[in-house]
């Protein structure tokens, strides 16, 4: 059954965003999602968070058409982003991931160099301007220039786990994108590192619409403002964070955030 | 208790056994290697010198040299890799990321599958087989006659299966996070292909090519089968010209009834070893450098 979105501390503030209506995901003869419809708002960030194998990374793979790569998933619903439809007959998958940033759980920098790794997105895309200013600026707003502008040239493999889940989110920004979407960025990185990231995270979505999938109930409190809890390929529920974390109004987000689940 | 004890000491009488077992093994075939390479050097390394690899064919031992040979040699390898290396490459990516589909369909799939089940079986054709085709095809009917170019056209058909598996294999090897990585940033298909999977999976291709290659320089059979020449004293200087090769050359002079050109089969073949180690070492360096680029 449809679960109809109309929290209005949702809709009222900064609408516009993502706009989903009932969406169904099928990998083969496997649902994987069922009837979601959520509003995700700009400039802000937005936590999905829920069991293992609940549809999380299969929902985010939904709002940038990620999973048109996966040879056996279908798609029925509505994803909308700032009133677009991104699964309109001439929708261009290219031009949407190009808008529609994405971070992995694991950092996937590509076997090339530093430099090479965020100057990649400006140039797949055609930009003929000066990379060594994209680089520097896409580098310093992912706090990792001054760890690595001394060796921009050397093997993007040699950084350390969390630098290369830096560098990944560098070479996200390097194409301007308007969103970020990311998979449980901090999940192989160590307490100093995931906070790096979350104080990025904080300062970006200044700018950015963020959506932040993660296992961390901590995580999800410090940084997002809105929390989505799903749960079997359904949306339980979803509110401001303080709510869903203080209040929540389904008793099963309860019994998950607080740990009693399964 | 005690049961336990004995069994475990059976095991480790065990370990001890096949670590004898397997050792004798190699001492066996490392005995084998060495005898013969002590006899190829006691008798070809007398006949070793620069005019040996500088001097033409001739009908006296100890004038006749390699020089035909190793330039006719140089010469098909060089160009079956030409011919191999993109076409094997470009089957490859077809085959991996283009023969199926964006939408697959049963029909495209088991289509695919009956190709490459057919490229895997072409690998383990008898190398005469490929001469008499070539023998057939490209000498007599495209009318190359006896020439490098359809020697090196009849090895390449040979090697290339050989280079598609393995290209296949580099492909399948390079990790799916990276293209998705690339996907992520808004490239097409073809620029995923091009500026992340071939870039990672080269040192594979490449390492495939040069031990396919040496395959190809140490191949006798379907040279002879598609003419190459045993007695040619001028040097080709087109890719139709006649030729000679190392193995085919080496072939003729263990044939003849002098003791003397056995020892200067000998030589040849010390010069033929020589190449391969080469090539076999340029392949090992290349993929430690590429190994250690992807651990990084
Ligand atoms: N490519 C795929 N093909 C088939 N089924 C898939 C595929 N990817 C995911 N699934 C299935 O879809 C369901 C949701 O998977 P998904 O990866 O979205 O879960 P998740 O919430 O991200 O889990 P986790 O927290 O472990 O990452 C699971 O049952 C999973 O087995
Ligand atoms: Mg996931």
């Amino acid at each position: 059954m449809a679960v109809v979105m109309a929290n209005p501390a949702v809709q009222g503030s900064r609408a516009g965003g993502f706009v989903v209506r009932n969406l169904d995901l099928f990998y083969g003869a496997h649902q994987a999602l069922h009837q979601i419809s959520m509003t995700i708002p700009e400039r802000a960030v937005t936590a999905i968070i829920g069991p293992s194998g609940c549809g999380k990374s299969t929902f985010l793979r939904c709002l940038n058409r990620m999973n048109d790569l996966v040879p056996d998933a279908r798609i029925q619903g509505h994803v909308s982003f700032r009133g677009e439809d991104l699964y309109a007959p001439g929708a261009d998958p290219m031009a949407i991931r190009y808008r529609i940033g994405m971070i992995f759980q694991k950092p996937n920098p590509f076997p090339k160099s530093i430099y090479e790794n965020v100057a990649f997105g400006p140039r797949i895309n055609g930009y003929d301007g000066d990379l060594d200013d994209i680089v520097e600026a896409s580098l310093r707003r992912a706090a990792l220039w001054d760890e690595v502008k001394d060796r921009l040239r050397k093997p993007a493999l040699a950084l350390s786990g969390g630098q290369q889940q830096r560098l990944c989110i560098a070479r996200a920004l390097a194409v301007n994108p308007e969103v970020l979407l990311m998979d449980e960025p901090t999940s192989a990185l160590d307490p100093i590192a995931t906070g790096k990231i979350e104080e990025l995270m904080t300062s970006l979505k200044q700018e950015y619409t963020i959506v932040l999938v993660t296992h961390s109930m901590q995580q999800a409190a410090r940084v997002s403002d809105y929390t989505a809890f799903f749960l079997d390929g359904r949306l339980v529920e979803m509110d401001r964070t303080e709510r869903i974390f203080s209040a929540p109004s389904d008793r099963r987000t309860e019994d998950y955030i607080t740990g009693r689940f399964g | 208790m005690n049961d336990i004890a004995a069994r475990r000491r059976r095991r480790r009488r065990m370990d001890a056994a096949s670590h004898w077992l397997f050792l004798l093994a190699i001492v066996v075939a490392l005995a084998v290697l060495a005898i013969l390479l002590w006899d190829l050097l006691s008798t070809g390394l007398p006949r070793l010198s620069w005019s040996f690899l500088t001097s033409h064919a001739s009908r006296f031992a100890d004038r006749t040299g390699i020089l035909a040979p190793l330039v006719g040699s140089f010469y098909v390898i060089v160009l079956t890799a030409a011919f191999a290396l993109p076409v094997g490459v470009a089957t490859a990516v077809f085959l991996e990321f283009y023969a199926e589909g964006d939408r697959p369909s049963p029909l495209r799939q088991s289509l695919t599958q009956f190709l490459k089940l057919n490229i895997d079986n072409l690998a383990g054709v008898p190398s005469i087989v490929y001469g008499l085709f070539g023998l057939a095809f490209f000498v007599r009917w495209m009318q190359l006659g006896r020439s490098i170019l359809a020697a090196a056209l009849t090895l390449a058909l040979m090697v290339l299966p050989v280079i598609i598996v393995n290209t296949r294999e580099a492909i399948r090897a390079v990790p799916p996070s990276l293209a998705h990585g690339a996907y992520a940033l808004g490239a097409s298909k073809t620029q995923v292909i091009f500026t992340v999977i071939l870039p990672a999976a080269l040192g594979g291709i490449l390492t495939a090519t040069i031990l396919s290659v040496s395959r190809a320089l140490g191949e006798s059979a379907p040279l002879l089968a598609v003419g190459a020449w045993v007695y040619v004293t001028s040097l080709p200087r087109t890719p139709l010209d006649s030729f000679t090769v190392l193995p085919v050359q080496i072939y003729y002079w263990a044939g003849m009834p002098q003791k003397a050109f056995q020892e200067v089969a000998s030589a040849g073949i010390l010069v033929l070893l020589a190449l391969l180690l080469s090539l076999n070492g340029i392949a090992i360096w290349l993929r430690s450098k590429y190994q250690k680029k992807a651990e990084w």
